[in-house]
């Protein structure tokens, strides 16, 4: 399953470090990172951008029934995230009860394991979200 | 452009086919179209079709559909935009008439679900949202109708219970429909108490899942006199694309495809919302049929639920939706659903909806849905 691997390979800085991009005309930050600028359509090369990983819920759900592969998993709950510098991203939340959850609450970047792969045990790491912990 | 029109319609009932293979469903529902339009020959046929190659191991469905159906030697491809290929197919079947290239065309949508009812078929309807930024995360496709739904709740205020009438009205109806997956009606009490899915979505905001095949025949409008007294004319067809995710969209409580797709086909009609008599809406979930009024402009946006607590959306009512039991309660064999609302919507404008016949219905609407709002297929119908 080579193809697999490349697949998740050549999206690593996505799933490690949240890179995404800056319109140089616009100003506007993009993720995922894209070709043409979702904000003003402009195709010029964007510079890479690393997002800070702070965010906050915009919404959630909890997955009972799991897709192939992540049935071990389940329950567990997945959210849309508002990161900071605006895009939203959609990824799981971690290190929190599921009826625990709620819209706006803070959240920060964790990397964890996202799944592994059936046959070949191919095990995939991202981004998932936990609470921010606010000082007091 | 040629005007358009429909010259036959024919279904098989959603439901469990556990005895036959895609092949056999979508042929039942092309023999009965053809036999309806009483033709023998076509130029043309469209599949519409999602999971073929997922659940059943089966693609290139357009020759294997055409050979089966006796029509070896036909032009014939598959069509796919998720859960609006049935409606993408049709497009494609009204755009062969309507440049003229061909004068008959056929379009059938299938789906075979039961073939694989677990994860792998969890799997296989995820594949229609962002693989390498949403499926990725183990979001299913109920998930992302409930992050929608979720929000939608929160920015607006709305309750789950202010979502019932969507599921009471569409089992009322589908109660009245030999082709319905469930003919009982469901109580405001029942959605109440319903087991939770993917919360806040629970069993009765979510259609079923089935096998189904459905399928119409198109011919020019000038000839259609020549095949059937009933023809039922295109007067509205358009396409609209948005974000594949949820989390790329402008504002992901507004089916923004939706909204294109309506607007050119009210345009193409020459009607406005007012004008339409009934909608047959994508109600795969509750909040789908919510953010559908709105788009269509038939509720302001985050009232779409006020049309279904004040009645508005029964047979009596000012936008009936869902008249033959919608996704709800016909059921959503996915590929196959946009074939079965314009099929429905034939059958109201051809008078033959028998208990759920809407009084001098004229104009009918269609909405089908492709993902969580990715792809949206919009048409418009006009009767005599
Ligand atoms: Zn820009």
């Amino acid at each position: 399953m080579t193809t697999e691997i490349a697949r998740h390979w050549r999206l690593n800085a996505q799933r490690y470090q949240l890179i995404g991009e800056v319109c140089p005309k616009c100003n506007g930050k993009i993720f995922p990172p894209r070709d043409v600028c979702p904000y003003c359509a402009d195709d010029h090369a964007q510079p890479e951008y690393k997002f800070s990983g702070q965010g906050e819920v915009y919404s959630y759900t909890t997955v009972n029934k799991a897709p192939e592969g992540y049935e071990e998993m389940a329950p567990y709950t997945v959210a849309l995230v508002k990161l900071e510098e605006g895009p939203l991203v959609t990824a799981q939340l971690t290190d929190v009860a599921n009826d625990s959850v709620s819209i706006g609450m803070p959240v920060e970047m964790v990397t964890r394991k996202l799944y592994t792969q059936g046959d070949e045990g191919l095990i995939v790491y991202g981004y998932k979200f936990r609470p921010h912990l606010v000082a007091a | 452009m040629r005007d358009v029109s429909i010259i036959g319609i024919g279904q098989i009932p959603v439901g469990e086919h556990w005895e036959k293979s895609l092949r056999h469903v979508a042929y039942q529902a092309i023999a009965a179209a053809m036999h309806d339009a009483n033709i023998e020959r076509a130029d043309a046929l469209y599949v519409g079709n999602m999971l073929s190659g997922e659940i059943s191991g089966q693609a290139h469905l357009g020759a294997l559909l055409a050979d089966f159906a006796g029509l070896r030697g036909i032009e014939a491809v598959k069509v796919e935009a998720a859960c609006a290929s049935g409606s993408a197919a049709f497009r494609h079947a009204y755009i062969g008439v309507a440049s003229g290239l061909q004068n008959i065309t056929i379009a059938v949508g299938v789906e075979k679900m039961t073939d694989d009812i677990g994860s792998k078929l969890t799997a296989g309807l995820a594949s229609a949202a962002d693989a390498d930024y949403e499926v990725i995360h183990g979001v299913s496709f109920v998930a992302l109708n409930a992050l929608i739904m979720q929000r939608y709740m929160y920015e607006y205020k709305v309750k789950h219970e202010d979502f019932a009438g969507f599921a009471v009205t569409a089992h009322a109806n589908g109660a009245h429909n030999p082709n319905a997956m469930f003919q009982q009606p469901i109580s405001q009490a029942s959605f109440m108490k319903a087991s939770m899915i993917a919360h806040p979505i629970t069993l009765l905001d979510a259609s079923p899942m089935g096998d189904g095949a459905a399928a119409v025949i198109l011919c020019p409008t000038e000839q259609a006199r020549e095949f059937s007294d009933n023809a039922i004319q295109v007067k509205g067809s358009a396409v609209a694309t948005d974000s594949l995710s949820i989390h790329d969209r402008r504002d992901p409580l507004w089916l923004h495809a939706g909204e294109l797709s309506a607007q050119r086909a009210y345009h193409q009609a020459n009607v406005t919302p007012a004008d339409i008599d009934f909608f047959e809406l994508h109600d795969a979930f509750t909040i789908m049929a919510a953010l559908s009024l709105e788009a269509c402009g038939f509720a302001e946006r985050g009232k779409g639920t006020w049309l279904a607590r004040d009645g508005e959306i029964g047979l009596q009512g000012k936008i009936p939706i869902s008249t033959r039991g919608g996704l709800k309660a016909r059921g959503h064999p996915v590929g196959a659903t946009g074939l079965y609302q314009i099929v429905e919507a034939v059958q109201q404008l051809r008078g033959q909806a028998d208990a759920n016949q809407i009084a001098n219905a004229r104009l009918g609407m269609t909405q089908n849905i492709g993902g969580s709002g990715a792809t949206i297929i919009t048409h418009i119908f006009e009767g005599k």
